[in-house]
């Protein structure tokens, strides 16, 4: 039999073994999943558990329900690759050969990154909201907070979902302000970039619904270390932000797993250099990176490892019978932003075409408009979870398409 | 599109003032360039804009962490060199594109 090996059954791993499975003969190949965590997480409802409208048990399922019958599913840390042994390492000391491994370890938050950010105040007047238990800590947090100044802060720009932030600070805004509070309640958005988000368009949406909102946004701050005694944030050029509560996105990073393998990037942030298009590692032909873990210049989202799925699935079944890989991505990253009090925006894009106005996915009708802020934006958002459950992450095929499509988009004159 | 003149050469850049092609640059344009940031530069900011330079011509994403690695400074001296947003400025001043942030 010929081995094909999964790392990780998040998001990505987890669309690829329900892929591959329906297409690889299984009397030629044998399919196996690693994974640390029994539990799947619906992370796009982490953000959402702060202000109360998922309970924390709603976000979470067993992976087991989600991996096709046929496929071997392993709980065990993984420990190394070792790419020219074509063998991986696992913490219980079992060793798995393969002939294609498919890396899709995903990033996780690291705020051990940045001094003081988790120091005396972790988990007391600082939280992330990007693990379970920072986000269950953080709606705690919030029943019972009284005011002041609340801080949303990047520590970088290479984060996973970049809209979660924007969508944290619209959501706190509308939450303090269905509570009767928004009077005693400050709010700053505090990030690296140079406005609230990177593609002209959508910062200038964004940073006007900012303003709208009340919200201050301090750009081209670099957060070099948290303060915890006098409570600021301190940037590379000594600029200051203080802060009562500071809602924090760390570093992310790739799985430590991946240092150790020696297969990271340039960055030390253990992502893996990938072919931006075909999904091919950099260093070993038969080793395809996949979702979160890769170095593409794309968004780290759900939406993008949706589309790398179809993508890579189609490179995997040409390299394996010896063709060349002809599938290639474009970046396609497709975003639901809530903006609060119900309404939403909606964004769609690629590695060459920023976010643009228009409908969505069919022109004229929609019923989703880019880069407005509408109700049907929103009630897509939350139907987002069923379908994420139900059709997502066992490979279904969704009513959108792999590479972005110009249909319904309007291209303004500059 | 724009032009800039240094040395009798006609140098196209961007709107932003960002350089349409790295090959037209020189040290001498560098020193242009890095007055109307009013940087003055000195061996240390040469290294790290040759670095850059080296680093584009490989197609590697570039980013303020990136140069903190590269043993040449770290990020608080990457600041104190070109002040303000340093990677942007740096770009600009060695000759290459602006550089994009991911989303």
């Amino acid at each position: 039999m010929k081995k094909l090996l999964i790392l990780g059954a998040g998001t990505a791993g987890t669309m690829m073994a329900n892929k591959l499975s329906r297409n690889l003969n299984k009397n030629i190949w044998e399919i196996t999943i690693v994974d640390k965590d029994e539990n799947h997480y619906y992370q796009p409802g982490f953000l959402f558990i702060p202000f109360g409208v998922y309970k924390p048990e709603e976000v979470i399922r067993p992976k087991k329900e989600f991996i096709p019958n046929g496929v071997n599913f392993l709980i065990d840390q993984i420990q190394k690759i070792e790419g020219d042994k074509n063998q991986v390492l696992l913490t219980s000391g079992k060793v798995l050969n393969y002939d294609v491994l498919v890396v899709a370890t995903g990033t996780i938050p690291v705020p051990e990154e940045t001094e003081g950010l988790k120091g005396k105040l972790w988990y007391k007047d600082i939280f992330d909201f990007y693990t379970f238990e920072g986000t269950t800590r953080l709606a705690k947090k919030l029943e019972n907070w009284e005011g002041g100044k609340l801080v949303v802060n990047l520590a970088e720009t290479l984060i996973k979902c970049p809209v979660a932030p924007l969508e944290f600070t619209f959501l706190a805004d509308a939450y303090f302000t269905e509570k009767g509070m928004r009077d005693k309640v400050e709010i700053s958005y505090v990030t690296p970039l140079s406005g609230a988000f990177t593609k002209p368009r959508a910062t200038a949406m964004l940073n006007q619904l900012m303003n709208e909102k009340k919200i201050t946004v301090v750009p081209d701050f670099y957060l070099q270390m948290v303060d915890n005694d006098r409570k600021v944030l301190i940037s590379y050029d000594g600029k200051e932000v203080p802060f009562d509560l500071l809602v924090s996105v760390p570093v992310n990073k790739g799985d430590q797993m991946i240092e150790a393998s020696n297969l990271g990037d340039e960055d030390g942030l253990n992502f893996v250099p990938t072919d931006k298009h075909t999904l091919q590692s950099k260093k070993f032909e038969n080793m395809f990176v996949i979702g979160d873990a890769t170095n593409v210049p794309a968004s780290k989202a759900g939406s993008v490892a949706h589309f790398e799925a179809e993508i890579l699935t189609e490179n995997i079944l040409s390299y394996i019978s010896g063709m060349p890989l002809e599938a290639k991505f474009d970046g396609h990253a497709n975003c639901f932003i809530e903006t609060g009090f119900g309404k939403g925006t909606l964004i769609d894009f690629n590695y060459t075409t920023e976010p643009l106005p228009g409908k969505f996915p069919f022109a004229v009708v929609g019923p989703m408009d880019l880069l407005k802020v509408t109700r049907a934006n929103h009630y897509g958002k939350l139907a987002f979870k069923w379908v994420y459950w139900h059709m997502l992450l066992t490979g279904k095929r969704l009513p959108v398409s792999t590479n972005m499509s110009m249909s319904g988009k309007v291209v303004e004159a500059n | 599109m724009e032009t800039l003149i240094s040395n009798g050469t006609q140098i196209e850049v961007n709107a932003e003032g960002y350089l349409k092609n790295m090959n037209q640059w020189t040290p001498e344009l560098a020193h242009e360039l890095a007055q109307n940031e009013n940087i003055e530069l000195t061996d240390k900011h040469f290294e790290v804009l040759n670095w850059l330079r080296a680093k584009q011509a490989e197609g590697t994403p570039l980013s303020i962490r990136k140069v903190g690695n590269s043993g040449l400074v770290d990020i608080k001296q990457f600041y104190q060199l070109f002040p303000g947003g340093p990677l942007k400025i740096s770009s600009k001043i060695a000759g290459i594109p602006k550089p994009a942030s991911c989303i």
